[in-house]
């Protein structure tokens, strides 16, 4: 466990979202969504590299963003397990389904609610390299949390096809937001340093900020009760590999290759 | 002429790669321009969103720019104060309109003296009053919150009907 470990749980939050959110380019429901995921998936691994190009500083020994993003294997990553997964909901063993952007606008909606909430703090802690990354990392997720809001808003407040995929969505995702208050060794240490936030002390906002939207849209807001998963520990669900493969695969296949 | 007017001179011809009418210096994308006699002529940038794929080019263009100089140029990058669009001038904005994008209707603060996030999702749902940059009228509705790239809103004119990209503020 090292200072850096808090940088990655961030890098690589971003990383895996920004990468499973691409998966709509080309594909999204409508052109206007294709074009507005494509550019939230942009803002977010903007975010990955520049929190990567200060831990790999920190860490030393030719590491880079590029080895941190593709040559770490899923063990190593310290993503929250809500963003390594599909966009759609639970299924049996290697079974598979369509993208519903239900899914993808609900674990946005989730997601960004808290990460505005950590940049907000962030860009407040004492080292300034990553209090600059924050202040213009919460003006990106800020306007990621209006586009998933209004959407979930719609979702909830639209037909009944909307409202049900919404609240299924909800239903599937809000047990695994139960993560986002596990302290990690690293986040207790980064704490201790001044230079992160106590995730646990938000809390409170998260959840006031997501029943009122969950209100809003006219949805119920499910129990965030059962398994805690434990993906910013490094043990992931089965779906991390198989996006870290896709992603990976490129750069592995052709090392220390460059544009 | 020193060699740091004549590179502010060579810089301020350079223009914004995805949006050609207006000035790298319009946006307030070059912060500093200074020159020292051993590592020659330095600009330090800021990105504007932080996954923006155009600062790369930005650099290869200033370097490209400030070629006839020759002397050697270091181009770096510095995030904090995170760029905003309060940085824009007046005659920035009016080429942008010229142009066919409406510019940003409001100043944003610097991020941290923003509305916190509470307030800020129940000021989301008012919509900025956007003029259309090809008639002038006032009556516009907002088509999506992100349109050709992540810093612009895609708009549509009630009275003209044509759409148009909203510079959001930032």
């Amino acid at each position: 466990m090292s200072a850096h470990d808090y940088w990655l749980h961030l890098a690589d939050n971003a990383l895996v979202l920004g990468q499973r959110n691409a998966e709509w380019c080309g594909h999204g429901p409508i052109l206007e969504e294709d074009i507005a995921m494509t550019n939230n998936s942009l803002d977010l691994i903007g975010q990955a590299r520049m929190l990567y190009q200060g831990a790999a500083e920190a860490i030393g020994g030719g590491a880079t963003e590029d080895s941190l993003a593709y040559f770490r294997d899923s063990q190593a990553f310290k993503n929250l397990t809500l963003v390594e997964l599909p966009h759609h909901g639970p299924l049996v063993g290697y079974a598979t389904d369509n993208r519903d952007y239900a899914v993808t606008i609900v674990r946005n909606f989730l997601y960004s609610a808290l990460m505005a909430l950590v940049w907000e703090r962030l860009a407040n802690v004492a080292n300034q390299g990553l209090a600059a990354i924050a202040a213009k990392s919460l003006k990106e997720t800020r306007y990621h949390l209006r586009h998933s809001h209004d959407w979930l808003v719609r979702f909830g407040d639209g037909t009944i096809e909307s409202a049900q995929r919404a609240q299924a969505a909800l239903d599937y995702l809000v047990p695994f937001t139960q993560e986002f208050w596990l302290l990690t060794p690293y986040e207790a240490a980064a704490i201790a340093a001044g230079d992160a936030v106590d995730v646990r002390l938000l809390k409170d906002d998260w959840t006031q900020l997501v029943s009122q939207a969950v209100d809003t849209a006219k949805l119920q807001m499910p129990a965030a009760t059962g398994y805690v998963t434990q993906g910013k520990f490094g043990t992931h669900s089965e779906h991390l590999s198989y996006l870290l493969a896709e992603m990976q695969s490129l750069a592995r296949a052709h090392p220390e290759g460059v544009w | 002429m020193s060699v740091l007017a004549a590179a502010k001179r060579l810089l301020s011809t350079v223009t914004d790669p995805e949006i050609p009418v207006v000035t790298l210096d319009d946006m307030g994308i070059i912060r500093a321009v200074t020159v020292d006699a051993d590592t020659g002529v330095n600009v330090v940038i800021t990105p504007t969103y932080s996954g923006c794929p155009a600062m790369t080019q930005i650099e290869d263009d200033i370097v490209a720019a400030l070629q006839p100089l020759g002397v050697p140029v270091n181009v770096s990058t510095q995030l904090a104060p995170a760029w905003t669009t309060d940085w824009m001038g007046d005659a920035a904005k009016e080429k942008l309109r010229t142009y066919g994008i409406a510019p940003p209707s409001r100043l944003c603060g610097s991020a941290v003296a923003q509305p916190q996030v509470m307030q800020f999702i129940r000021d989301a749902a008012v919509v900025d009053a956007v003029d259309c940059p090809h008639c002038g009228s006032s009556e516009t509705t907002e088509a999506s919150h992100f349109g050709s790239t992540p810093c612009k809103a895609l708009y549509k004119c009630l009275s003209c009907q044509e759409p148009f990209d909203y510079f959001k503020p930032f």
